[in-house]
């Protein structure tokens, strides 16, 4: 064993399934390399725990670079762990010190209902995209790419927007389980960009009213959201959306189109 | 069986337009007469469902993530070619479709390559309109790099997150279809087998992964865009659930597997730190832009620097061999990525590898600091930068990177036509998943390209045909043969849960990678490739003996995940080697060490190797049969690659 190595105790939440009660179990993770990522050292308790004939520990995870935004779990209170603007699959043993106990609990919150241990159902996330969360143009017929000039500044503001993997870290975070800063980074994207103005304010509404129906909480402007995104989305996406949103209240569809227009 | 790839008769230029005018139609009002299975929601899926449903099909659309937008499309970097010519330096889809076919080494179909080229705009504006955003420059219009294998620069990008942003457009334009009720959505399932009814492809069996329940589903015809093959290796910076399952068991029940030995390699890996690792982290190609590959110029100053003597920086230009500018001055740096990572294997081969295990190079980037300024690193790289940081936990923009080779794609794939279709009928491959247009080694940016190519501009056409011939009878899970594959499905499940062994399946799963990357990967000899396929064969014998699955099949159940994948993965394993050692030729990313070039290159045989292998699956533990496909050159002049 390499001198740097690590001996840890993991608290694990363990559920069988949705219908069951679930609890925390405490293993034993030893010689863990500082090199290893925390999936990595997850699949080496895992290892033993099958030749021990015991369930593994079941988590969701697919690309391991911090990019499909399948991981997950809350670790030491945090959602993808102690460091910021990454995700639990880029987050390296490094971070933890010998002797250390580890708590590693699934995303809390009543729209994500655990599937089994650390796996929860976000399809939630993908109803409220569902409900509009695109540019309503078919294939073929579009104009030249060029056709559409958009101002650096504002191309590269709405890719900041657009850079959210849909992880669910934001919600798990939240002390309301709401879920503004996810929807409000599509709505920003798609509402700062030409392409999709026509919808605007048709998007916001509906997208917000799938979020409602889930069960999401509201935005009381804590922040938890913003400081732990692994993509470090930021909280003025939900102003803009607040924005884009009572002003599709306020005024009839038509002005607000007329406005927006004046507003180039 | 005689392979009959359809491609159209005429100039080049003319016959997809001719294609398409031929092809018979379906009317608006019989397309929702028709049910469509596409199985996978990377690239190629979800562009495929979405604009199937916009047209009025019926489409029931299968991934086995918990959402479509999870698909590894999604870890794509760098970028997608397209022939827009926006820059004026000289780009067509003439020499897109040059580039391509160079690039594959010629093991490509001409057609197809001409066909890809030809829809490569259209993309660009397809996915501008839904609202995708590319880099710009400050006039307001797009941007373009350059990427391997070409002297133009044709590559969108949006930074190195050019997968991710596509991949949410197609999602964003599956949810609308999923929204209008066109496409119903099976998240978290998992394609086990193919249904075939009177010899075509009539519907699929899934495992909803939740709660393992076996699923029948029917279709007129059925896609599947499952991606590539690569997890073979066990490493490889594929995601950790891409399989072949899908596409093995539809080669199982008749589709020909295309050329399973073209691996494609990427030189530009963060390399491996120890037997935990799980997977490879990919550094983006657009990086060999501004970075320089080198290794010290002698044995004795590698060792020091692995031995920490010695910095990279602290060696002088003149001890530094900068060896891909040196041998190929006219592409340096970006030589494709069969070159350079084989020249990359040389340098570490001959001790002259860096870092603490010797087996890596080094990405420089320091010129271009002090060319560009670290702020316009950082704005066009940064979050490969930081990639690099968080897993080496060394700064690039301080010390050079250190890279080495991975598996990273599979040129390889389900054999299909021109239409997509395979030989089954009704059966389509899209994406990585099938084998077309690659020939032996995929240039970089193309297999964007080629997924949203497929998805968006290609099956929209073809299935049509295909569906319009076949009329609008209504098909359903009643038939015998459903209930048929449903049992086998269940009694392959009940076969593995009742292995209780002493192995787990991710250690099988490591010693078949380790198998496949000594004598399957960048350089094969056919010593090297019989002893390999006697111990894949020994390899699947232990498993189906000794491999541990736990649990049950009605609950969420990894290990049971898992042992299915690798168990198709030993026996795709064993066809890999048999491709390789028919194939005596060295072509792009398959290098027979005994073809090569005085220069160390590989080298082909036109006369004898002018083909791509089609395989036939011929039942269990027979040997398969081998079909040939003669590669027809009629544009584009065979010759020794040259990069020089």
């Amino acid at each position: 064993m390499s001198a740097n190595n690590l001996n840890l105790t993991l608290k694990v939440w363990r559920q069988k399934n949705a219908q069951t009660a679930g609890k925390f179990v405490t293993y034993k993770a030893e010689n863990i390399s500082p090199d290893m990522s925390f999936l990595e050292m997850l699949d080496v308790v895992n290892e033993s725990l099958v030749h021990k004939g015991e369930d593994p520990i079941h988590f969701d995870h697919d690309c391991r670079e911090g990019i499909c935004g399948m991981c997950s779990l809350y670790i030491n209170g945090h959602p993808h762990g102690p460091k910021r603007a990454i995700t639990t699959c880029q987050l390296h043993m490094r971070s933890f010190h010998d002797g250390q106990t580890i708590t590693i609990e699934p995303w809390r919150a009543s729209p994500f209902p655990v599937i089994k241990d650390l796996a929860v159902d976000r399809s939630a996330f993908d109803r409220i995209q569902q409900a509009g969360g695109y540019v309503s143009v078919n294939t073929g017929g579009v104009p030249d790419a060029n056709e559409i000039p958009i101002p650096k500044v504002i191309a590269d503001e709405a890719f900041n927007s657009a850079t959210c993997i849909g992880c669910g870290a934001c919600v798990a975070a939240c002390k309301n389980a709401s879920a503004m800063l996810f929807v409000s980074a599509k709505v920003t994207q798609l509402g700062m960009l030409p392409q999709g103005q026509p919808e605007r304010y048709r998007r916001v509404q509906s997208m917000v009213a799938q979020m409602d129906a889930e069960g999401f909480g509201n935005c009381t402007n804590t922040g938890a959201c913003e400081a732990e995104c692994p993509k470090e989305i930021k909280m003025t996406n939900i102003s803009r959306m607040n924005n884009d949103y009572f002003s599709a209240k306020l005024f009839r569809s038509e002005e607000l189109h007329e406005q927006s227009q004046g507003e180039g | 069986m005689t392979l009959d790839a359809k491609i159209p008769a005429g100039p080049i230029a003319e016959k997809w337009s001719k294609h398409k005018f031929n092809l018979k139609l379906v009317n608006p009002a019989n397309k929702r007469k028709y049910d469509i299975i596409v199985v996978g929601t990377g690239l190629a899926g979800a562009s495929a469902a979405a604009s199937l449903a916009e047209l009025g099909y019926n489409v029931k659309a299968f991934c086995f993530q918990d959402s479509p937008r999870r698909a590894h499309s999604i870890a794509a970097q760098g970028g997608i070619n397209a022939a827009k010519n926006y820059r004026n330096d000289g780009d067509s889809i003439y020499r897109l479709f040059y580039d391509t076919v160079k690039g594959g080494d010629y093991r490509s179909r001409e057609g197809n390559v001409y066909r890809l080229a030809e829809v490569s705009v259209n993309i660009i504006d397809q996915c501008v309109a839904q609202g995708v955003p590319f880099a710009r420059e400050y006039g307001g219009l797009l941007d373009n790099r350059s990427f391997g294998g070409a002297q133009v620069s044709r590559t969108f990008y949006a930074r190195g997150q050019t997968g991710q942003q596509l991949l949410l457009g197609a999602y964003s334009a599956l949810n609308r279809q999923i929204e209008a009720g066109k496409v119903k959505m099976y998240t978290r399932s998992e394609m086990l087998d193919l249904v075939m009814v009177d010899g075509k492809a009539q519907g699929i069996v899934t495992r909803n992964l939740e709660n393992g329940k076996i699923e029948t589903h029917s279709g007129h015809a059925v896609l599947l865009c499952t991606g590539g093959y690569g997890n073979v290796f066990y490493l490889s910076t594929n995601a950790m659930g891409c399989n072949v399952t899908a596409a093995w068991r539809a080669h199982k029940r008749g589709a020909f597997f295309g050329n399973p030995c073209y691996t494609q390699i990427h030189p530009t890996c963060i390399p491996v730190t120890g037997d935990h690792q799980s997977k490879l982290t990919l550094m983006s190609e657009s990086l060999r832009n501004d970075g320089r590959v080198w290794a010290p110029k002698t044995v004795e100053l590698a060792q020091k620097l692995r031995k920490g003597e010695l910095k990279a920086a602290d060696l002088k230009e003149e001890d530094r061999d900068y060896f891909l500018e040196r041998k190929y001055p006219a592409f340096g740096n970006l030589v494709p990525r069969d070159v350079a990572s084989r020249n990359g294997k040389e340098m570490v081969d001959e001790g002259r590898g860096v870092g603490t295990t010797g087996i890596a190079v080094f990405l420089d980037f320091a010129d271009a600091i002090k060319r560009l300024g670290e702020d316009a690193v950082r704005a066009k790289y940064g979050n490969l930068f930081d990639m690099y940081y968080q897993i080496t936990d060394e700064n690039p923009y301080k010390v050079p990177m250190r890279i080495y080779p991975a598996v990273h794609y599979t040129m390889g794939g389900l054999w299909v036509d021109y239409n997509l279709m395979t030989t089954i009928p009704g059966l389509y491959a899209l994406g990585e998943c099938n084998f077309s247009d690659h020939g032996a080694n995929r240039l970089g940016a193309s297999a964007l390209m080629q997924g949203l190519a497929d998805g968006y501009f290609v099956i929209p056409y073809t299935v049509g045909d295909y569906l319009a011939k076949l009329g609008p009878k209504p098909v359903d899970t009643n038939h015998p043969a459903f209930e048929q594959t449903k049992k086998e499905v269940e009694e392959r499940i009940n076969k593995l849960l009742a292995l209780k062994g002493t192995k787990t399946v991710d250690e099988i799963h490591r010693q078949l990678g380790h198998i496949m990357w000594e004598y399957c990967g960048m350089a094969r000899n056919e010593e090297g490739l019989k002893k390999a396929k006697g111990m894949i064969q020994e390899l699947r014998a232990d498993f189906w003996k000794n491999a541990i699955v736990l649990g049950e099949n009605e609950e969420f159940n990894m290990s049971l995940e898992k042992a299915g994948r690798v168990a198709d993965f030993l026996e795709l394993g064993e066809l890999m080697v048999d491709d390789a050692l028919m194939r005596k030729e060295s072509c792009g990313g398959h290098f027979r060490i005994e073809s090569q070039t005085d220069e160390g290159e590989a080298k082909r045989d036109d006369e004898n190797f002018a083909f791509v292998a089609a395989w036939e699956y011929k039942g269990d533990n027979q040997p398969e049969e081998l079909h040939k496909e003669e590669l027809v050159f009629e544009e584009v002049h065979l010759t020794q690659r040259s990069y020089k």
